[in-house]
């Protein structure tokens, strides 16, 4: 069971929590727009890493805020929480395809 | 009392002689001690053969002495508190115990099972896959003797009554393990000031020790071990958990104990009124962990090594030192390294003849060679046991000489009677939890065993499992553990000096996987390495021979390593012959994954307090109580309870909701709808946010207007619906269905939290604050007035789908002209406190209006005959608005949630599924609910299906049946035919229509 750190309540177990899967997906400012291919890009396709993962959690059994959490996919280890308004910093991993919340 | 027990030893032990008690196993009564575990008492009475074995039905006996042992599988207990697939080996002896051997049916001495034995050939790896299969008819036959020969223990089949609980805790350093070094970490971290969890499965803290005759500092170890957990129980930061297994280690040094309870104690603890736990599962959360759970001791692979008598070397010193259980009186003692050598001092101090000891090492033993010499033991050193005599019970030993090929062919030259053969081939370090917790695995080829490698949470392992099998090496690897653990804490590790062993230098331990039989591998006797799986020799090399190369392929076609065993006594010599068979060396081949649980788990100790009320709440409305005393039967929607319809005079369903029905539309009726999701929605982006949100032109409402609003997921499909209702500029009062309130409230916060979050909106749940009084019919207005209400309720001032405050019958209310019947109705919510009294009243005042309450079954019918949709019931999450017909609701001026996505090509098939309305064409059939639609009769299967029944109910207003249904480009296809195809009934026509059976112009609700 993780223990995840909630930026404003502290570390936490797993079970207060519920998860909103990936991070940083923005939704697109006009959607009539985008071809079908790229909104279905934005509404069906995650990046579904081996190794960092930016993705979203809810302290659900907390305060109830939403928040940012990298996570390595293959160990689980945890490298930090985010506040949805701070600035993250990028991942040693990944050339990100999309900017972060905030950013 | 202690008569019978021949095989007890006069003197000795860590059993309480002064606690005699008696206990039964298949039926029959049996004597032992306390301090005895069910193994122990039973050896002790003689009782060789346990069981029979899973697919052979051979007959089996204790092999070893804890969680290794594969035979002693026992169900304990009788009736709804009988714990299935216990070990002996862990059982406690407890006054009136009763066990019964899981297997062997009808009865483990006769087994008709048994002569399976004799078909062997059948059976051998794989053969799940290969027999049984033909003919095809006989399966069931086939299946009904399968299960019953198989499986286990026999599940209670009334609710456990045993008590169970969950404790959280938290330390600094977690010891899993209380041998020697396991002791030894948790006084190095105690003595730190560290905060320390010790746990051990045992009932006593020493592990190995307890089974031995070893010094440290010149006295025997326990008492070493004694002065240690003394030091350790008075430290306030230590608690110690014996009887505690370890048996998860999870994500982020989370672990999991289950810790069985004394009785006795818990119960005198907590008074007689409760049913004391019985066991506890601790979930831990460590900053460091050390493992210190030791190493198993393997068997050797030879012919007919299943047979009882054959037992592990460790187990056999064990039972002497440990029960003073003497298990044989003439042993054999069989080896490839020199701890077994021990054991035949052991046996040879406890009165036992020890015949020989058959190494297989060509130079035999170290410095204890020596002892086993001046005790007169003979040595054959060079030479193994290839098969052994006897069937339900060792009756001699067939040796042989051996230059040391792995797969030659040997001679047995020499038999030796024996009943007791006491064997070792080495020892694995128990690496199930390091493996567990992600950490690799090393292969040490000089110990032959896999080591803990890398780990990959901040733990560490000690002793024994560290590959440390000397009792020095042992303290000294506890103390190094405690060591880095406090260290890596930032702690200052204290001063402790390694206590004294006097041990000798013991000689190499030489690999002997498979020992060489008079004929080859594949037609020498049975060589077993798996007992609980009767996983041979020549079943891996079939496999081998079959293709299988990887070891987790083998492990599944062999069953290698299922069940509660999980590779604890077989996994390293079956991974050593598979690697052997592929010419390929150990660690290259690999072990398989380990998982938790490390031994088998209740699931009562799982679900702990989470049973009954606790799981699963129910969730009771205001008015609760009046339901119940009106007889109402509830039916469950989330955890609501809710009253399904209210009988009168032992009226059935089908009458009550007849009746009901019928008072709303020609009367009144009443239903209690608080169950409904409420949010309050407040700020300056109100209308803003909800625009985003809801399909239609909510800017549009003027405060003081209702609408009907559903919510699409982002991919276009019906999420929810309800009532939005404008009660001011910037406040808005939302309705959800009863079981997705807490989902749309969690997707409104969603988006506004991590998209939109400069919008200053506030979301507020009502749902149990308020309760809501559904008032239909057409004299609901009359109702009202006759009440008492302070504003005008007339059509003109106070319209269709529009809200208002007021006070009825002198209570501050909403009252929203909304109507889910299709009649002219009302919604009343009331603060929930003042709901009962409300409802009374309007009871009361009712009485003239024959104001009939009623349930969810009727509210059903209702908006089924208008053609209102159910969302989950109608809709199932594949179901756009448009294919609702809901096209009305879709605004063309703005972008909401999900819009975008009704204009994918998937969105726009012509023939998707859309809702329409069935009436069956004879008129009084009731379509049951589910049933698939088709086009014609006579079609042979796959038959194709066009649509399926989402709704079906009689109505009484209308005086047939009425049915909604999803049909492919259903809309267009009005008047047309198609078969409901009920399983197993005949099929129904069917005529598509309007879902709109009632009132279609929506005249009723204006009014």
């Amino acid at each position: 069971m993780l223990l995840i750190e909630c930026p404003w309540c502290g570390p936490r177990a797993e079970t207060e929590f519920s998860y909103g899967g990936e991070a940083g997906i923005p939704r697109p400012a006009d959607p009539d727009a985008l071809s079908d291919a790229e909104w279905a890009d934005y509404l069906f396709y995650r990046s579904n890493p081996r190794g960092a993962h930016r993705e979203l959690w809810n302290h659900a059994q907390g305060c109830r805020r939403w928040f940012v959490v990298e996570r390595d996919t293959v160990t689980n280890r945890i490298a930090g929480s985010f506040r949805l308004d701070e600035t993250v910093p990028v991942p040693a991993s990944a050339a990100e395809k999309q900017p972060e919340q905030g950013d | 009392m202690a008569a019978g027990q021949a095989n007890r030893l006069p003197r000795g032990g860590r059993i309480d002689r002064s606690r005699p008690l008696r206990f039964s196993f298949d039926g029959k009564s049996y004597a032992g001690y306390a301090g005895d575990t069910l193994a122990s008492a039973l050896l002790a009475n003689g009782v060789s053969l346990l069981g029979r074995s899973f697919k052979l039905r051979r007959p089996r006996g204790i092999v070893g002495g804890g969680a290794e042992e594969p035979n002693a599988v026992m169900q304990v207990g009788e009736g709804a508190a009988a714990r299935p697939n216990l070990l002996a080996t862990q059982v406690e002896l407890e006054p009136g115990l009763a066990a019964r051997a899981t297997r062997g049916w009808p009865s483990t001495r006769f087994d008709i099972g048994a002569a399976l034995d004799s078909f062997g050939r059948i059976l051998g790896a794989g053969f799940y896959y290969k027999t049984f299969k033909y003919p095809r008819a006989w399966w069931k036959l086939y299946e009904h003797f399968i299960r019953r020969a198989a499986g286990f223990g026999k599940a209670p089949d009334s609710p456990d009554p045993d008590r169970y609980e969950h404790r959280n805790a938290h330390c600094d350093v977690l010891v899993a393990g209380g041998g020697p070094a396991g002791l030894m970490a948790a006084l190095t971290a105690a003595r730190a000031g560290a905060r320390v969890i010790l746990a051990d499965d045992d009932v006593e803290f020493g592990g190995s020790l307890l089974a031995g005759g070893d010094a440290i500092d010149g006295a025997p170890a326990m008492d070493w071990v004694a002065g240690a957990v003394a030091e350790l129980r008075e430290m306030p930061d230590c608690r110690l958990l014996s009887r505690g297994t370890v048996f998860g280690y999870h994500d982020h040094n989370f672990l999991t104990i289950v810790q069985r309870c004394v009785q006795e104690a818990d119960a005198a603890a907590q008074g007689p009124a409760r049913r004391p736990v019985a066991e506890r599962l601790w979930r831990v959360r460590a900053k460091r962990v050390v493992l210190a759970q030791g190493a198993f001791e393997r068997p050797l692979v030879f012919c007919n090594n299943d047979r009882p008598g054959v037992m592990l070397a460790s187990a056999v010193s064990g039972y002497i030192h440990r029960h003073a259980v003497l298990p044989g009186r003439r042993a054999v003692v069989f080896t490839n390294n020199d701890s077994a050598y021990r054991t035949a001092i052991d046996l040879a101090g406890a009165g036992a003849e020890v015949a020989a000891i058959v190494d297989s090492r060509p130079g035999g033993a170290g410095a204890i060679g020596q002892r086993v010499k001046e005790l007169g033991i003979p040595v054959l050193a060079g030479h193994v046991v290839s098969d052994v005599s006897g069937r339900r019970r060792v009756r001699g030993a067939g040796i042989a000489r051996w230059t040391g090929e792995p797969w030659s062919a040997v001679e047995i030259t020499l038999r030796i009677d024996c009943d007791l053969l006491a064997v070792s081939g080495g020892f694995s370090p128990a690496v199930h939890l390091h493996s567990q917790a992600g950490g690799k695995l090393e292969w040490d080829e000089s110990q032959l065993c896999f080591l803990p490698g890398e780990a990959r949470q901040p733990h560490d392992s000690a002793g024994a499992g560290n590959g440390k099998l000397s009792l020095g090496d042992c303290l000294a690897d506890g103390l190094r553990a405690g060591k880095a653990a406090v260290e890596a804490l930032g702690l200052n590790p204290p001063e402790i000096e390694i206590p004294a062993t006097n041990e000798s230098p013991a000689a190499p331990i030489k690999a002997l996987w498979r020992v060489p039989a008079a004929k080859d591998a594949d037609r020498c006797p049975k060589q077993f390495i798996d007992f609980q799986n009767d996983t041979t020799v020549a079943d891996i090399r079939l496999a081998v021979r079959e293709g299988y190369r990887n070891v987790e392929h083998v492990k599944r076609y062999t069953a290698l390593g299922f069940g509660t065993d999980q590779g604890k006594l077989g996994n390293i010599n079956g991974m050593a012959v598979l690697a052997e068979t592929l010419g390929k060396p150990i660690p290259e081949v690999g072990t398989t994954t380990f998982r938790p649980a490390y031994t088998p788990v209740r699931f009562g100790a799982g679900a702990g307090e989470s049973v009954g009320a606790l799981y699963d709440p129910v969730r009771k409305t205001a008015l609760h109580q009046w339901h119940e005393a009106a007889g109402a039967p509830m039916e469950v929607v989330g955890q609501w309870h809710r009253p399904r319809y209210f009988p009168r005079n032992g009226e059935d369903l089908h009458a009550a909701v007849a009746r009901e029905c019928l008072a709303v539309r020609n009367s009144v009726g009443i239903m209690d709808a608080s169950t409904l999701g409420k949010i309050d929605v407040r700020g300056p982006d109100a209308v803003n946010f909800l625009e985003r949100v809801y399909t239609h032109n909510v800017d549009r409402m003027k405060p003081g207007r209702c609408a009907y609003g559903i919510l699409l997921g982002e991919d276009g499909m019906v999420m929810d619906d309800g009532v939005m209702a404008r009660l001011a500029e910037d406040r808005f009062y939302l309705t959800t269905t009863t079981g997705g309130a807490a989902q749309v409230l969690d997707w409104l916060e969603k988006w506004l939290q991590t998209e939109w979050p400069e919008l200053e909106v506030w979301l507020t749940s009502l749902t149990e604050q308020f309760s809501t009084l559904a008032v239909a019919g057409p004299n609901s207005r009359a109702l009202l007035e006759k009440l008492g209400c302070d504003i005008p309720l007339d059509r003109e001032s106070f319209p269709f789908m529009h809200v208002r405050t007021a006070n009825l019958a002198g209570m501050p209310v909403s009252l929203f002209r909304v109507s889910f019947s299709g009649e002219l109705a009302f919604e009343i919510n009331i603060a929930s406190g003042l709901a009962p009294d409300l409802w009374r009243k309007l009871m009361d005042v009712g009485r003239e209006f024959e104001l009939t309450p009623y349930g969810t079954e009727t509210m059903h019918v209702l908006r089924a005959e208008k053609g209102f949709v159910i969302v989950g019931q109608d809709t199932d999450g594949s179901v756009t608005p448009v294919d609702l017909g809901m096209n009305w609701l879709l605004s063309k001026e703005k972008d909401f949630l999900g819009k975008r996505s009704l204009a994918r090509p998937d969105c726009l098939r012509a023939d998707r599924k859309q809702l329409v309305g069935l009436l069956s064409r004879a008129g009084c059939t009731v379509i049951p609910e589910g049933a698939q639609l088709i086009e014609r009769t006579g079609q042979r299967a796959p038959v194709p299906m066009c649509g399926h029944v989402t709704s079906s109910y009689h109505s009484a207003s209308l005086g047939h049946p009425i049915a909604l249904a999803l049909v492919a480009g259903g809309r267009g296809r009005r008047g047309e035919t198609l078969f409901a195809a009920p399983p197993g009934r005949e099929p129904i026509a069917v005529e598509i229509v309007s879902p709109a059976f009632y009132d279609p112009k929506g005249g009723r609700q204006h009014v």
